[in-house]
């Protein structure tokens, strides 16, 4: 048996300056979720699929299960509990108005894209948001309620108007 | 489920460096880590150690150099949709990347790796193909270029040899003024392996290029099909004749994700769809780039 070596890896989480000692085959969430204690970034698939474990990276959305602990050193993470400043955000709270979710397990993931979306174009088309959730499963609710409330968050109207006079991206 | 195979771990900040770690045996790449990581998990490698080279940042390049195109191998999918370089000198790279799999994937997932798991449905292949793309492979003592046509040697076997590494992609450009398309059939939009892909290049001479993905062993340029387009306008009676060749050019099988007989007839609507729109295209009046074409 082979000797692991184990890494300190110092990576801002939710705002807060992390240090961690993680081995090269942890990934970044379990990391996250067990040395950590976040618990937003839920367990799904495991293989990139669901969208459940999605957490910012520098930012971006990446799937916090095909990301190994260690290469996360030297960077910024963040989950829902860091997007939330003054309360909830917009969306968030419209999402609740809206009956977005039944479970939630797929929740955390999809305000975090909405989130990503949202910081890249602030009044998204119903078409985009669409494209931005489309690797985040939901099996309760069929995403028309989650689309409406991103859209009704950002001023962009309802799906039902938008789409009506988009491109059909979705076919 | 954690990875129970162990390995080491080095983040090199040269292509030196990396080549150095790269020369040891059961050494293996890591970028993006959407297929690497999954693998491990499925104990499919089982590497001694991974050279993590996402600090090298030469090799995020995008660049145009006399009518080349060049792609680094930490250029992810996300890259190519936001790039200006990539939007002005090839859009239909943009229109292949918003086809694929997720924009969490896509913030991750390099155009490379895509080439180096050569699983047979990848969609960076076909369209890199009608630009007669080169692989730019590097060792510890010299370099190679590798046309993709040939660089893919069966599903997830590639030429690259032990202790070699891609450093980028190169795209060779038409001097000739020209359009591109790129149609992925898939059962749902985000997140699905394609059924079946196609690309098609056409010149304003009259070139015409056709690769198709998910439908043999590895993607391909269709000879047969490009012989009787090129050198002659893009009549109704020409985009006939190629739908005729679709049967004979490709070998589908049945499997989870469509049956043969399916993907044969839908190969031979997505060459006519396609070669409307690439003729529009170059025309002037086509789809916008990007536009899901089926």
């Amino acid at each position: 048996m082979r000797t692991v070596t184990r890494h300190q890896i110092r990576t801002i989480v939710n705002g807060e300056p992390t240090s961690v000692e993680v081995e090269a085959n942890d990934v970044l969430l379990d990391m996250l979720r067990t040395a950590l204690g976040v618990k937003s970034p839920k367990i799904g698939c495991e293989r990139g699929d669901c969208g459940s474990c999605t957490v910012l990276l520098d930012g971006r959305t990446v799937r916090s299960c095909l990301v190994l602990a260690v290469e996360a050193d030297a960077h910024e993470i963040t989950t829902v509990e860091g997007i939330e400043h003054d309360g909830l955000t917009a969306v968030q709270e419209m999402m609740i108005e809206q009956s977005s979710f039944q479970c939630g397990f797929c929740a955390p993931g999809i305000v975090l894209a909405a989130a990503e979306l949202i910081e890249r174009a602030p009044r998204p088309t119903a078409d985009e948001v669409r494209e931005a959730i489309a690797g985040n499963l939901c099996r309760c609710t069929g995403y028309e309620s989650i689309v409406d409330a991103v859209l009704a968050a950002t001023g962009s109207g309802t799906s039902a108007t938008t789409s009506a006079t988009s491109s059909g991206a979705s076919s | 489920m954690t990875i129970a195979h162990e390995f080491d771990y080095v983040r090199p900040a040269t292509l030196d460096a990396a080549l150095a770690c790269l020369a040891t045996d059961g050494s293996r790449v890591l970028a993006g880590g959407t297929d690497v990581v999954p693998w491990l998990r499925d104990d499919l490698i089982e590497p001694e150690l991974l050279v993590d080279i996402k600090a090298i940042a030469d090799l995020a390049q995008i660049s145009v150099t006399d009518g080349r195109l060049i792609l680094g191998a930490l250029v992810t999918f996300s890259d190519l949709i936001e790039s200006d370089v990539v939007r002005d000198a090839a859009p239909v790279l943009v229109e292949m990347a918003h086809q694929v799999a997720s924009v969490g994937i896509r913030n991750r997932g390099t155009i490379v790796g895509n080439l180096c798991a050569a699983v047979p449905s990848l969609d960076a292949g076909p369209v890199l193909m009608v630009y007669d793309a080169t692989v730019e492979v590097a060792r510890t003592d010299g370099v190679r270029s590798v046309p993709l046509v040939e660089w893919f040697v069966g599903p997830k076997e590639t030429q690259l040899a032990a202790g070699e590494m891609v450093t980028g992609v190169t795209l060779y450009l038409p001097a000739v003024e020209h359009a591109a398309v790129f149609l992925k059939l898939a059962r749902y939009s985000g997140e699905d392996l394609a059924q079946a892909n196609l690309a098609i290049l056409l010149t304003a001479e009259h070139e015409c290029r056709l690769a198709f993905g998910a439908v043999a062993p590895v993607p391909f340029r269709a000879a047969d099909i490009e012989a009787v387009l090129s050198g002659n306008a893009l009549t109704d009676a020409a985009i006939a004749d190629a739908r005729t060749l679709v049967a004979e050019s490709i070998s589908p099988i049945s499997d989870v994700r469509a049956s043969a007989e399916y993907r044969t007839h839908m190969c031979a609507v997505m060459v006519e769809r396609g070669l409307r729109a690439v003729a529009s295209r170059l025309a002037g009046d086509g789809p916008a780039y990007p536009t899901h074409l089926i």
